[in-house]
């Protein structure tokens, strides 16, 4: 879906035109951006869609941890920062993930591909430690699985 | 009819473990010995075990595979399916090759977990064929008021972590007046080592549909939403496959099983927001605004989604209904204790040697769920507390191990079921520090609209912060409980009511950790960086010079080759450098 020809607007169309639409609308809106953010203009077309002032929308868009109103990378790297994470060495993947991809925290890499973020709780503490890329969970984190999976991302397109 | 059912655990644990990989393998290898035709590889949900993962479970004998990898798919093919000889090797304990005879599986009571792990989730007909829908199909024939009867009969009490009777709710509702109402599942499950919710959801979404399908007739809704956190994707996916399936053949929409019951579900997904779990919270969430919760009353109840009725339940509360409808009140409520009836789903984490997904009576002592269902904590570490119901959940200790299992026994010590949480510590967890974490979480998703919460989280967690660098007072401690007294009073919603716990939790029960971290500037269990001392073991020291090489002060000293080498303390800034650099394991924190 992310950088088709699918028009915004027809992105906007799939959704109802009702407030209770706005969250699902930005999340769609995001990702169609390579950026993964929401720009100045899909927020206003989101508040007409929906029929609320904008200023409610961009109120919305800031409270919620997963809507960014500044470019990000093509890929959001999120490492669980959980009690369960904690315990089995998510820093030891962390020291990993910033060597890496040489970012911190909510840093983008230069070339755009990968932006680190830190989540609450993704609920596989089975397999912790766990970090989520885009919307696939890796477990088992070790500094080689964290090396892997940036390379397999890497290599995508 | 095939010979062999292979069930593959497919939640999310066991996929991130390579579940698919399992399967395309398992695939070739059936298709070049020619047994597709015999051999059907069915996707589950949640097993239970994750850390074992992937897991599979080979019918008709039942046996259970784990840490299984695309290379054994030879072996499992060749020997187990032609041969019937199990591959030893893949099972969990020797000798014991069957679920029923390993503790963790024997000593569960599996009702609401029933279908995860041995049905298709993707596949409504393997759910029908479970008896799904059979109880909506028998609702819709009653009055409203006799199921909400038998909800009330069975003692079902909300799974979301309060414990409110969830039949009384249900007759609020119904009471309410309105033309609209509607029915919430709260799938926003966010606290940190809580994952039932997700795994009822992958396992066994139509439980979930049922479960609110049934609601909506009792309480008079026509409209039902599901508010589920984005971090769970997979579950997602496979709401919106039953979604479609259960529309498709008419179990929700217009006129369900011909009746004059019309009901049906949308999805609605969070976008990263912990308090979006409280049910106000969470309403003005699907409403498109800020996911702040608001003063109760009037409850939901009355004035909810819109302003309207709403009944809103947690995931698991829903997915007990059908088992009320199908077996009886009677049956339901003779599991349990006397106030806490059923069953409850733990996600079992932490210092334990088996974790993962489990359901047990309520009841059950600690215990029984830690050690004899839990297999205890790894050897060469000794149990130290069980911190149960998350950020709002408070930790137990040793001596407290024998405490039954309920709503009421649990919140009597300070800690509360929550949603499920059981994060087990062993001798190596610093107390305070596991507190400072919680709050540390709090502070953060505190939504900030009402003082109690957004300053007291704050002015609690920086006390705790000097405490564990070594700067603590005593009177320190009094402040905490003083705080933390107000917040629990004064604070809007369920979030800043037991964002205290931890920290009271961990005072009442642990105050000799906070008064050595004060008293002493020492962390007994050697985990806070300033309160700790680096020293070098002497028979483990090699003499490599690495502790020295790495060591930004010259605290590491000794010559090459010539072990064992030491650390000044008057000159270590406790870095951790040495520690870190060590091949060998030599040098060691300790308390100071």
């Amino acid at each position: 879906m992310r950088e088709g020809t699918v028009t915004k607007d027809a992105i906007a169309s799939r959704h109802p035109r009702s407030p209770e639409a706005l969250l699902s609308l930005l999340h769609d809106l995001q990702t169609a951006n390579a950026g993964n953010y929401l720009t100045p203009d899909d927020l206003a077309l989101a508040a007409s869609h929906v029929g609320l002032p904008l200023s409610a929308v961009r109120d919305a868009a800031t409270f919620y941890s997963m809507f960014s109103l500044r470019p990000r990378g093509r890929h959001i790297v999120r490492l669980c920062e959980s009690p369960n994470c904690h315990l089995a060495g998510a820093w030891s993947a962390l020291d990993e993930l910033r060597r890496v991809l040489g970012v911190d925290i909510g840093g983008t890499t230069p070339d755009g591909q990968f932006t680190l973020e830190l989540t609450s709780c993704l609920g596989a503490c089975g397999v912790a430690p766990v970090m989520m890329v885009d919307d696939e969970v890796v477990g088992n984190l070790t500094p080689t699985r964290v090396r892997e999976t940036l390379g397999r991302y890497r290599g995508e397109r | 009819m095939r010979r062999i059912q292979v069930l593959l655990c497919s939640g999310t644990a066991c996929q991130s473990s390579g579940s698919d990989k399992v399967k395309r393998a398992l695939l070739d290898e059936l298709g070049s010995h020619d047994l597709l035709s015999e051999v059907q590889i069915v996707e589950t949900g949640c097993m239970g075990p994750c850390e074992l993962g992937p897991v599979l479970l080979v019918y008709p004998e039942g046996t259970f595979y784990v840490r299984v990898k695309p290379d054994d798919a030879a072996e499992i093919v060749s020997e187990h399916f032609l041969k019937g000889r199990p591959v030893r090797r893949l099972l969990w304990t020797e000798g014991a090759p069957q679920p029923q005879e390993i503790p963790f599986f024997s000593r569960q009571m599996k009702l609401v977990l029933r279908n995860c792990g041995t049905i298709d989730p993707e596949k409504i007909e393997e759910y029908i064929a479970t008896g799904g829908y059979e109880a909506l199909g028998k609702v819709v024939t009653l009055d409203p008021a006799q199921v909400i009867a038998a909800v009330k009969e069975s003692g079902l009490r909300g799974r979301g972590g309060a414990g409110f009777p969830t039949g009384t709710k249900w007759e609020l509702v119904r009471a309410a007046t309105g033309d609209t109402k509607y029915v919430i599942c709260n799938a926003d499950e966010g606290d940190p080592g809580a994952f039932m919710d997700r795994a009822i959801l992958e396992g066994d979404p139509h439980a979930v549909l049922e479960g609110m399908a049934i609601a909506a007739y009792a309480v008079g809704a026509s409209r039902g939403y599901v508010y589920v956190r984005a971090e769970y994707p997979l579950a997602i996916r496979r709401l919106e496959v039953a979604l479609a399936q259960a529309r498709k053949l008419g179990l929700l929409g217009a006129r369900i099983f011909e009746s004059d019951f019309s009901f049906d579900i949308e999805l609605r997904m969070g976008a990263g927001a912990f308090v979006c779990g409280e049910e106000t919270a969470l309403m003005a969430s699907i409403e498109g605004r800020r996911g702040e919760p608001r003063p109760r009353p009037p409850y939901p109840a009355t004035h909810g989604l819109w302003g309207k009725p709403t009944l809103i339940n947690n995931v698991e509360t829903f997915a007990n209904v059908r088992h009320i409808v199908l077996g009886g009140a009677a049956a339901f409520a003779a599991v349990g204790t006397e106030k806490s009836k059923g069953t409850k789903v733990f996600a079992l984490a932490g210092k334990v040697r088996n974790t993962g997904l489990v359901e047990v009576p309520m009841g059950i002592t600690l215990r029984e769920l830690v050690f004899d269902i839990g297999g205890g904590v790894p050897a060469g570490r000794e149990f130290k507390a069980v911190q149960i119901g998350g950020p709002s959940g408070g930790c137990l200790p040793a001596s407290l191990l024998d405490t039954p299992v309920d709503y009421d026994s649990l919140s009597r010590h300070g800690a509360i079921m929550g949603s499920g949480g059981v994060i087990v510590l062993d001798d190596a967890t610093c107390m305070v520090n596991m507190a400072r974490f919680f709050l540390e979480f709090t502070a953060d998703e505190s939504c900030g609209k009402c003082v109690p919460c957004r300053v007291g989280t704050q002015m609690m967690l920086a006390i705790l912060n000097r405490i564990v660098a070594g700067e603590g007072t005593d009177q320190d401690l009094v402040r905490l409980a003083e705080i933390g007294d107000m917040m629990k009073n004064a604070s809007l919603c369920a979030l800043g009511q037991t964002a205290p716990n931890p920290v009271l939790s961990t005072l009442r029960y642990f105050p000799e950790e906070y008064r050595a971290h004060i008293r002493d500037r020492s962390c007994p269990a050697g985990v806070c960086p300033n309160l700790v001392r680096y020293v070098v073991v002497p028979e483990a020291c090699r003499g490599c010079d690495a502790c020295r090489r790495a060591c930004p002060t010259g605290a590491a000293q000794g010559t090459a080759g010539k072990a064992p080498y030491r650390i000044a303390d008057e000159l270590c800034i406790r870095c951790g450098a040495c520690f870190d650099a060590c091949p060998f394991g030599a040098v060691k924190k300790e308390p100071r």
